[in-house]
């Protein structure tokens, strides 16, 4: 995938985020990734159970092309030295490789957010979790449809 | 099924908003036996604001037959709600007699017999003469707004690039349009237009697709007879899926509700007495989204065709829904003070064309653009011995004809045809004329191709197409109706997830079940892919008709609807 380096100075992704977009291979059949992602999940909590609130993912409800659908994540924060929203990551969970990105902030970022394309195979489930510096977790999912007919009016 | 009183304890009745619609006024002139344009225009003035919409003309600038469908199925909250009312049940719901001219403009009951009885409805010079006449009374306290899709669908406005349309509209004077359609012209050409429009191209959910910025203004603020009206426009949100997105390739849509809200609070805070949602979303995205904003008192809703004589309320917001293809002008009346509605009148009014005498001025401007077509547009092609008709959630005859012609002249196995909404109706006996077949097939991705596609690919399509109707969602509900399909049968269960929907898909022409491994030629046209190649549908359409002459459509009986 191509992220144009005008579109994330656009969205002002925050001067510490990295974006890890993993290869993506699209399939025809259809294996469940729930164990993957239940592991990806307690890779990067720690096992701590995250919470609702403080994070916010946006996400169109149908993408308009599944190879390059916009997300958006941000995390209520102060940001400030001792209360910051440290890393988000990002996971899509019907995808074959559904660990799409880590995103690292720090009080520098100033606040934490960030937008991005990634693509999608199918209709699926997104994941954010935040990790924030007293480190606590939380969590939102958007599901995003992809679909294959259309034809409207 | 509700009755017609749950209903209006729903709505209606259960908000402070004092007023009525006017099912029973056509019905006391209907009784009479002598309709006339005075019985139809008649409205006692109401309140200090007019608001009049007209929606999903689809360039059908002259009178037509346009059936309403026989099938209009609701699901999750909106089973038996309308407008998923149709037929007798519908007749039932409004309190309209069969036989009656409403009977005859709203539903499908009786509808060849009363095709023939009350004549052809439309005609942009009828609706003309009916806009003109409100203005008359109303025009310092009026707002007239164009819900969209009308810039396609018919012989001339494909060969003028729409231009025949724009030209027609600005009789109209319209104060401001919402778009879907539109855009099928291309980007460049919606863009060349808009700059000789008089009035404001609205769509809050337009975005630069490289910058994420808003492309289109999303609110224009009026002031009429002292009250400051905010309209708010919303092109169709799925323009990218169900159109072709290389038509409009740095644009993109969606729904986009936390930018309606923003925009809709910013009109409010800029002193808007009235926020009206100009919107081309379809009704059911429209009924979510009203419980969902904050602010909106009129929500003019279009693209899913529904023509409902009454307005649908939601908390404080009262939903319009004013037909397709010029049959309706609606007329609603409202008297909004310190910043809400206080009471309104509401007149979905029927452009029956044997009754309205066409204006002189806008007949002028449609003659004009049809003159150097002329010739070519009543050139008839054969002729149908049954009623050909389109709208409904499943196949309808003009869609089984055009199917057939796919699996003939194209020589597939199944053929598929798109579920738009548009395209009107013909009687049995109608010649059918070049402009008959575009005006169910004129678009400008009109390729009929073939192709081969295996059983599960076939299943996957029809599947995915389902859910675009029946996601008990309506946020998630991307489409027309449901894709019609020619030499296959299938059952449907409306009610169940993606996936297991579809069942028994049948090839017709041996009887055997579709074999998910088996490769099968496919023949459609409409597709949203770049570079699709093969004959025109309307010539394929044409070559079909001249051969045979004269056809008789049965009703389809291979699609078996179950859940309903």
């Amino acid at each position: 995938m191509t992220i144009s380096r005008r579109k994330v100075l656009g969205h002002g992704a925050g001067l510490g985020a990295v974006v890890v977009a993993g290869p993506l291979v699209v399939s025809s059949v259809a294996p469940a990734y729930a164990g993957a992602v239940e592991d990806i999940i307690a890779e990067f909590t720690g096992g701590t159970e995250p919470g609702s609130g403080k994070v916010t993912l946006g996400a169109p409800e149908i993408a308009e092309n599944g190879n390059t659908v916009p997300i958006k994540v941000s995390v209520e924060s102060a940001m400030s030295a001792d209360d910051y929203a440290a890393e988000v990551l990002i996971i899509a969970t019907g995808n074959p490789q559904p660990k799409v990105a880590i995103l690292g902030f720090s009080p520098m970022s100033g606040s934490a957010d960030a937008s991005t394309r990634i693509r999608l195979a199918k209709t699926q489930d997104l994941i954010a979790i935040a990790k924030m510096s007293d480190g606590s977790f939380y969590r939102d999912t958007k599901t995003v449809k992809v679909t294959i007919g259309g034809c409207g009016g | 099924m509700i009755s017609r009183r749950d209903f209006l304890q729903a709505s209606v009745a259960a908000t402070a908003i004092m007023g009525a619609g006017s099912a029973g006024n056509w019905s006391a002139l209907a009784a009479t036996q002598a309709m006339t344009q005075d019985d139809i225009l008649k409205f006692d003035d109401y309140g200090n604001v007019t608001l009049v919409h007209i929606t999903d003309i689809h360039a059908q600038a002259k009178p037509i037959y346009f059936r309403e469908p026989s099938i209009n199925i609701g699901v999750g909250d909106v089973i038996g709600l309308p407008p998923h009312v149709s037929g007798a049940d519908f007749l039932k719901m409004f309190n309209m007699k069969p036989g009656m001219p409403e009977a005859y403009a709203l539903s499908s009951v009786d509808f060849v017999a009363l095709a023939k009885e009350y004549g052809k409805m439309g005609g942009l010079d009828r609706a003309s003469t009916i806009v003109k006449s409100i203005r008359a009374t109303r025009g310092d306290k009026m707002l007239m707004l164009d819900g969209g899709d009308t810039w396609q669908g018919s012989f001339v406005a494909n060969k003028t690039n729409g231009q025949d349309m724009v030209d027609i509209m600005n009789v109209f004077k319209p104060d401001a349009m919402v778009s879907h359609w539109e855009f099928t012209l291309g980007e460049e050409r919606v863009n060349e237009i808009i700059e000789t429009l008089d009035f404001p191209f609205l769509g809050s959910n337009i975005f630069d697709n490289e910058w994420n910025e808003p492309a289109y203004d999303s609110t224009k603020m009026f002031e009429k007879n002292g009250v400051k009206i905010a309209v708010v426009g919303q092109a169709f949100p799925y323009l990218p899926i169900a159109n072709p997105r290389w038509m409009f390739p740095s644009l993109s849509f969606g729904i986009r509700e936390e930018e309606l809200q923003k925009n809709i609070t910013a009109a409010r805070d800029d002193g808007a007495d009235l926020v009206v949602l100009l919107s081309h979303n379809g009704f059911d995205v429209d009924r979510k989204l009203a419980g969902i904003l904050t602010g909106v008192d009129v929500i003019l809703t279009a693209h899913t065709h529904d023509a409902l004589p009454e307005p649908v309320l939601v908390g404080k917001t009262m939903l319009i829904a004013s037909g397709s293809n010029g049959k309706f002008v609606s007329r609603l009346d409202l008297d909004v003070q310190n910043g809400e509605i206080k009471g309104f009148k509401y007149k979905l009014i029927p452009v029956f064309s044997d009754v309205i005498t066409p204006d002189p001025e806008m007949a002028k401007v449609i003659d004009d653009s049809r003159a150097p077509y002329e010739a070519e547009l009543s050139t008839v092609l054969g002729r149908t011995d049954s009623l050909l008709y389109r709208r409904g959630n499943f196949n309808g005859t003009f869609d089984d004809l055009i199917c057939q012609a796919l699996l003939e002249e194209r020589d597939a196995d199944i053929a598929l045809s798109p579920g738009f909404r548009w395209g009107p109706s013909l009687l049995p006996g109608q010649d059918i004329t070049v402009e008959d077949v575009h005006n169910g097939t004129a678009m400008s991705y009109p390729e009929a191709y073939r192709t081969e596609m295996t059983g599960q690919l076939l299943k996957d399509v029809v599947e995915d197409i389902a859910d675009n109707l029946f996601n008990t969602d309506p946020f998630l509900q991307s489409g027309g109706d449901m894709v019609r399909v020619g030499g296959m049968g299938y059952t449907i269960d409306v009610n169940k997830e993606i996936g297991s929907r579809i069942t028994d898909m049948t090839l017709l022409k041996t009887g055997e079940k579709i074999d998910s491994a088996k490769t099968y030629t496919v023949a459609g046209w409409a597709s949203v892919n770049e570079g699709t190649e093969g004959p025109a549908i309307w010539d394929v359409v044409a070559d079909y008709l001249k051969r045979e002459q004269t056809v008789e459509i049965e009703e389809n009986t291979s699609v078996k609807v179950l859940g309903i």
